[in-house]
């Protein structure tokens, strides 16, 4: 009994180291889909994001800041797609494949020209990385010690999911966002601006994933490598598909997905199912879901689609 | 219905003085004088192209006039945008509503505008006013319904509000009544009653008679861009409104030789059909069309029409209904069966569906037969082939500007780019041959040219079906000419005994048997 | 007889300046446009890196072009390039963004291997049966795609994601399985058998200075003129285009979209697929384990767009980029990051994303002057 309450602890930690990432990415993604924009080059974002986080860390030692940078860059990289996409009318999947390409070219190329022709920043010491909750509170190696003690971002991942959802459905933004993604004409007609609702959702967007990319470098890795990210950023849009890119929808896939994240980490060198075939779980779950419910996850009617302004 | 005016005769809520707007060389309002009183349901009566959607588009600020004056309510004004119009109190609800289907009514009255307590919006309050609208109106709406859940009419109800919502006092309504039940027409023009019962003014843009005649009061009818009258509605017929309608001269005298015409080609038994919404555009039409004969159909634009001749040519499923030809019961075939069972046609929007236009005329010329010999051969395209019937054709039909066929036809003129589509179909020799809107924006020459090809398929006993908004063009053309209105046929007539006050009284509604009595 | 041979010199001339005008008016300045602001980018990064754009570049040029042997190498990295080059730029002209090379290729590349490793065939036949094993999974992977999205709606841009994922992690997890997997460790499968391999003989290869020349580019010029002339010269080729260019036109004029779609994105997989294949056979001769995705058919996606979707030039713009992918591995002998040509290239697809805004604003520009 108590070694199954253990290895529910085990879980459960890490569930909650894996999901944060996704969760940052996916929230993200929410908004930039639902305005009517499609964001596949949240991969890039976040793989920058992971970037300057680590590298901020290791320069100033201030963790929160380096988290901020992170997604601040990410935020960047958005803008780049916003103005590709909004207001040049750019395929936009082509536009985020091109980011895909760009942005963590950059962030090794940066990395590279920083770190002594290195790929890698040098590991974070502790200190150097984002503050755990309840740190020294628990025994270690403890069930509460398991499940609560972890990283303060990790905490703050779930109240952003709360905070999302408050501005979707109750502020006029988020009124204004959602509509956008339906039917922008009738938006334009009823004097909103479509461009800007759909600039600040994308370049949010950006913010987001770079926030989880930083995550993935300030909290579980501690140091950058270029495949540090590695398809976290389409399980992300993946979980928003899944979620019907709703935030608590997006929540309850990021958890699922990142369930999987943590059985692999935890099933260790793959003798009893390979770690690959683990992974390939949330990819096929999210297909099988669309075909069992067709027509039921409601796409944003304008997605895709660059809005042409009237004359 | 007893009808009450709330006309207030000593305030003039809008006056457009000398309205003059060109498109290019095209003057879609000519001098177009327009005086509506406060209070006042006025409505704006022509047909399609007539240029009284171009007037309220101005009125509402999408268009600037070329020339001429507006005044709302004695202040001279220019209107430059929506915005703007809406700041004047000028509300438009447009025939094709802008609702966002996943949100509510609520939501949907108050987007832009919406109130806000704090951070949040306060539905609460926009709910209760939404309410206290529709109340004092006599629009019945569910506040939390959403869009995608309720009827058209309902739908309609929240465009309305939308303008009222936002401080409308004269309201344009855009052929308001195109999709709605005959219940729903009542109880929209009981709204209208009410709206100018608290002082309201109503524009009404329809060709409907029968719906101006129990809503409105005075009535402005415009003719190919011209302003031709306006009188008081309970003092002139039906028969009259559609006199000032259509009236003209009838300007293209085609020669026809008479000739019998033979077996029934085509067959359409009790079509019915929906649109997108659920809406009933075919209410049961029966038509036929047979050998040697050019079966012109009349009719306003949105009656159904385009969603028949899309069944008739495999681009649209229908309900309900048989359409025989050659014997078979071809309902909802694809359209390469219905043109392998011989039907063609002369798509109304020839870019869009009738040519490709990165490609060349000649390849056009055999969008449906390339895989048939002599154009290809076992998966291989004979160019030579292609091209030895593109000169063909350039030459008998006179295209011009195709260098041989080579020519991208998206590069030709819109007459050439007809003609290349005439010049297929006309050699696709198919028994039917269904010609929609066939001489839309082409000059008189080229429109000359596919008149006589349309005879000449005629002539060689084909059976045609001319679907066209150009009243004269139906009367000239036609051996026999079916009017239809709101999904039915409402009315046969033989094409040498036309008359087109009788005809333009059939398609606003009216009917044969009101005119023998009026006259 | 003599009207008609003229008649024929004339339509063939016009075809060529017709096509010509099309290439040059429509989409080549405005790509060398890009490729020239993609250097521009890559020289400022470089720039604020500490090194000097023109020394860089100087090098990248140097490093491709001032050995044969260089070159060849130039072409063995462009091979599987022009492969999924084409079979993006094949998939664009239906309209469908093939976004699923990536996976495409994986899966032809471990078809290939399986065949590659556990069947005993002589040479030629055993080449033959890789690439027909790699096509036909392509076809696979990409089929079911086609079917989500006819049949269910799905939308093929995610479909595609998803499955290049499915794709990665398939590839691990056979990898590791003990029939295919290296003996005695490492994170790698067997080397395939010599029969499988697409090398050109010792004596060639001497010539060369090369012991990884192999015969792939061939294959990839026979594919790109053969979808060539699938597009030009055959009625798939036409229907294709007609889908892609107006899909309203096409069913009006009977033409069967879902049929088209299924038979041509069936094309572009077993063509990315046939890609993996040959950087398995003619150069890397085994499969690792992977930490993140080659990134071969995301390149291809850049290789398509450089060449405007047009065959031939995919096997331009395929040895443009397998170039740049060479010369840049040359860089970090100056200490120069890699990636500055990921960064170029990502530059490249962005600007040409962007550009038809400019196009559609010249060709109105000029229309308007002429309608006046």
């Amino acid at each position: 009994m108590e070694e199954l309450i253990k290895n529910l602890g085990l879980v459960i930690n890490a569930t909650l180291i894996a999901t944060p990432p996704l969760l940052y990415a996916a929230l993200g993604s929410t908004f930039s889909e639902r305005s009517g924009v499609v964001n596949i080059g949240i991969e890039g974002m976040m793989t920058i994001g992971a970037f300057v986080g680590a590298a901020v860390a290791h320069f100033t030692s201030n963790a929160w800041l380096a988290f901020l940078c992170g997604g601040l860059v990410g935020a960047l990289f958005g803008l780049i797609h916003a103005i590709a996409c909004i207001s040049f009318g750019a395929d936009q999947t082509i536009s985020g494949t091109a980011i895909n390409f760009l942005a963590p070219g950059v962030a090794i190329f940066v990395c590279k020209s920083l770190f002594e022709q290195s790929s890698n920043t040098p590991p974070l010491d502790t200190v150097q990385k984002l503050p755990k909750l309840f740190n020294g509170v628990f025994e270690v190696g403890s069930f509460w010690n398991n499940v609560l003690n972890t990283y303060v971002a990790t905490y703050l991942a779930f109240i952003a999911v709360a905070v999302v959802w408050f501005i979707f459905y109750k502020t006029r933004f988020g009124m204004h966002l959602r509509a956008v993604g339906e039917h922008p004409k009738a938006c334009e007609t009823q004097g909103i601006n479509v461009f800007r609702t759909r600039y600040i959702a994308v370049i949010a967007s950006g913010f987001l994933a770079g926030l989880g990319g930083a995550y993935v470098t300030l909290c579980t890795v501690s140091q950058f490598r270029p495949e540090v990210i590695v398809g976290q950023g389409f399980i992300a849009i993946a979980a928003v598909i899944f979620g019907k890119f709703t935030p608590h929808g997006a929540m309850a896939a990021c958890l699922l997905f990142g369930l999987c994240n943590g059985l692999k980490v935890l099933l260790g060198s793959g003798n009893i199912i390979s770690p690959n075939l683990i992974s390939m779980i949330p990819y096929v779950v999210t297909i099988i879901t669309l075909v069992l419910f067709v027509g039921k996850s409601r796409v944003p009617a304008a997605s895709g689609k660059p809005y042409l302004k009237q004359k | 219905m007893e009808k009450t005016s709330h006309i207030d005769p000593n305030v003039v809520a809008v006056q457009m003085t000398d309205i003059v707007k060109k498109f290019g060389n095209f003057v879609a309002n000519d001098h177009i004088n327009l005086t509506v009183y406060k209070g006042e349901v006025h409505a704006i009566l022509g047909e399609n192209g007539a240029g009284k959607s171009t007037l309220m588009n101005i009125l509402y600020g999408l268009y600037k006039p070329t020339s001429g004056s507006i005044s709302i309510f004695g202040s001279p004004v220019h209107i430059e945008n929506p915005r703007h119009a809406i700041e004047l109190g000028i509300g438009m609800v447009h025939q094709h509503f802008m609702l966002v289907e996943p949100f509510t009514v609520t939501e949907n009255i108050i987007l832009g505008m919406e109130p806000t307590k704090g951070m949040t919006v306060d539905i609460k309050k926009a709910r209760r006013k939404v309410l206290e609208l529709s109340e004092r109106y006599g629009m019945h709406v569910d506040p939390d319904a959403k869009i995608e859940d309720i009827s058209v009419g309902m739908q309609q109800r929240v465009e309305i509000l939308k303008v009222l919502y936002r401080g409308a006092n004269i309201l344009i309504l855009d052929e308001p009544t195109a999709s709605l039940t005959p219940q729903e027409i009542e109880e929209l023009i009981n709204i209208i009653h009410n709206l100018t019962a608290d002082g309201k003014t109503v524009l009404l843009i329809t060709h409907k008679l029968k719906e101006i005649k129990a809503s409105a009061d005075r009535c402005t009818i415009i003719r190919q861009g011209k302003y031709i009258n306006t009188v008081d509605v309970e003092a002139v017929s039906e028969h009259d409104l559609a006199s000032m309608m259509v009236g003209r001269d009838v300007q293209f005298v085609v020669d026809k030789k008479p000739i019998k015409p033979g077996e029934v080609i085509i067959d359409i038994q009790d079509l019915h059909a929906r649109d997108y919404r659920g809406v009933e555009v075919l209410k049961g039409l029966n038509l036929q069309v047979r050998r040697g004969e050019i079966v012109g159909l009349a009719g306003v634009d949105g009656n159904g029409q385009t969603e028949l001749v899309e069944i008739l040519t495999g681009l649209r499923k229908g309900e309900s209904g048989k359409v025989i030809i050659g014997g078979k019961d071809l309902f909802n075939a694809d359209a390469h069966t219905l043109f392998d069972n011989g039907v063609s046609s002369i798509p109304a929007d020839r870019q869009k569906h009738g040519l490709v236009l990165e490609y060349s005329v000649a390849y056009n010329l055999v969008l449906q037969n390339y895989e048939k010999p002599p154009f290809s051969k076992r998966g291989i395209l004979k160019k030579d082939a292609i091209y030895k019937h593109a000169a063909e054709l350039i030459g008998k039909f006179d295209i011009r500007g195709a260098e041989g066929g080579t020519k991208e036809v998206g590069k030709l003129s819109g007459g050439n780019q007809q003609k290349v589509i005439i010049a297929r179909e006309v050699t696709n020799d198919k028994d039917l041959l269904i010609a929609v809107n066939p001489t839309r924006g082409l000059d008189v020459g080229a429109i000359e040219f596919v008149h006589r090809y349309i005879v000449e398929q005629r002539n060689k006993n084909k059976a045609v079906l001319l679907v066209s908004f150009e009243l004269d063009e139906i009367m000239s053309l036609s051996d026999r000419i079916e009017v239809i209105y709101s999904g039915n046929i409402v009315g046969s007539v033989p094409g040498d005994q036309a008359d087109e006050k009788v005809l333009g009284l059939m398609m606003a509604g009216g009917t044969k048997n009101e005119t023998k009595e009026q006259s | 007889m003599k009207q008609k041979n003229n008649h024929n010199d004339k339509t063939t001339r016009n075809i060529v300046k017709n096509t010509t005008q099309g290439l040059i008016h429509q989409n080549a300045p405005y790509t060398i446009i890009a490729i020239l602001f993609g250097f521009l980018v890559g020289g400022i990064f470089l720039w604020s890196a500490g090194f000097s754009p023109v020394e860089a570049y100087a090098k990248l040029f140097s490093s491709v072009f001032s050995r044969p042997k260089y070159l060849i190498w130039s072409v063995i990295y462009a091979t599987p390039l022009v492969f999924t080059g084409l079979s993006v730029a094949f998939s664009y002209k239906m309209g469908v963004f093939n976004i699923g090379a990536e996976g495409q290729f994986v899966v032809g590349s471990l078809a290939a291997l399986c065949v590659g490793i556990l069947v005993d065939a002589p040479p030629v036949l055993h080449v033959i049966l890789c690439m027909l094993a790699a096509a036909a999974a392509g076809m696979l992977w990409s089929f079911v795609v086609a079917v989500l999205r006819v049949r269910f709606g799905i939308n093929e841009v995610l479909s595609f994601i998803m499955f290049n994922w499915i794709a990665f992690y398939l590839s691990n997890y056979v990898i590791n399985t003990e029939i295919i997997h290296k003996v005695g460790g490492g994170e790698a499968s067997k080397d395939i058998r010599e029969s499988a391999r697409i090398l050109l003989p010792q004596s060639v290869q001497n010539i060369f200075k090369s012991d990884k020349a192999n015969y792939g580019i061939l294959l990839a010029i026979i594919a790109a003129v053969a979808i060539w002339f699938i597009l030009t010269k055959t009625t798939l080729g036409y229907r294709v285009q007609a889908v892609g260019l107006n899909p309203h036109a096409s069913k009006y004029g009977g033409i069967n979209s879902n049929k088209t779609m299924y038979i041509a994105m069936s094309l572009s997989g077993a063509l990315a697929a046939l890609g993996g294949a040959v950087q398995l056979m003619g150069n890397s001769m085994r499969i690792s384990q992977f930490a993140g995705q080659e990134g071969f058919g995301f390149q291809g996606i850049t290789v398509a767009l450089i060449a405007s979707s047009h065959p031939i030039g995919c096997i331009f713009a395929g040895l443009f980029y397998g170039a740049m992918k060479y010369g840049g591995s040359k860089l970090n002998l100056i200490d120069a990051p890699t990636e500055i040509v990921d960064i170029i290239m990502g530059t490249i697809v962005l600007f040409i994303a962007i550009s038809h805004i400019f196009r559609y604003l010249v060709t109105r520009r000029l229309k308007n002057k002429e309608d006046k």
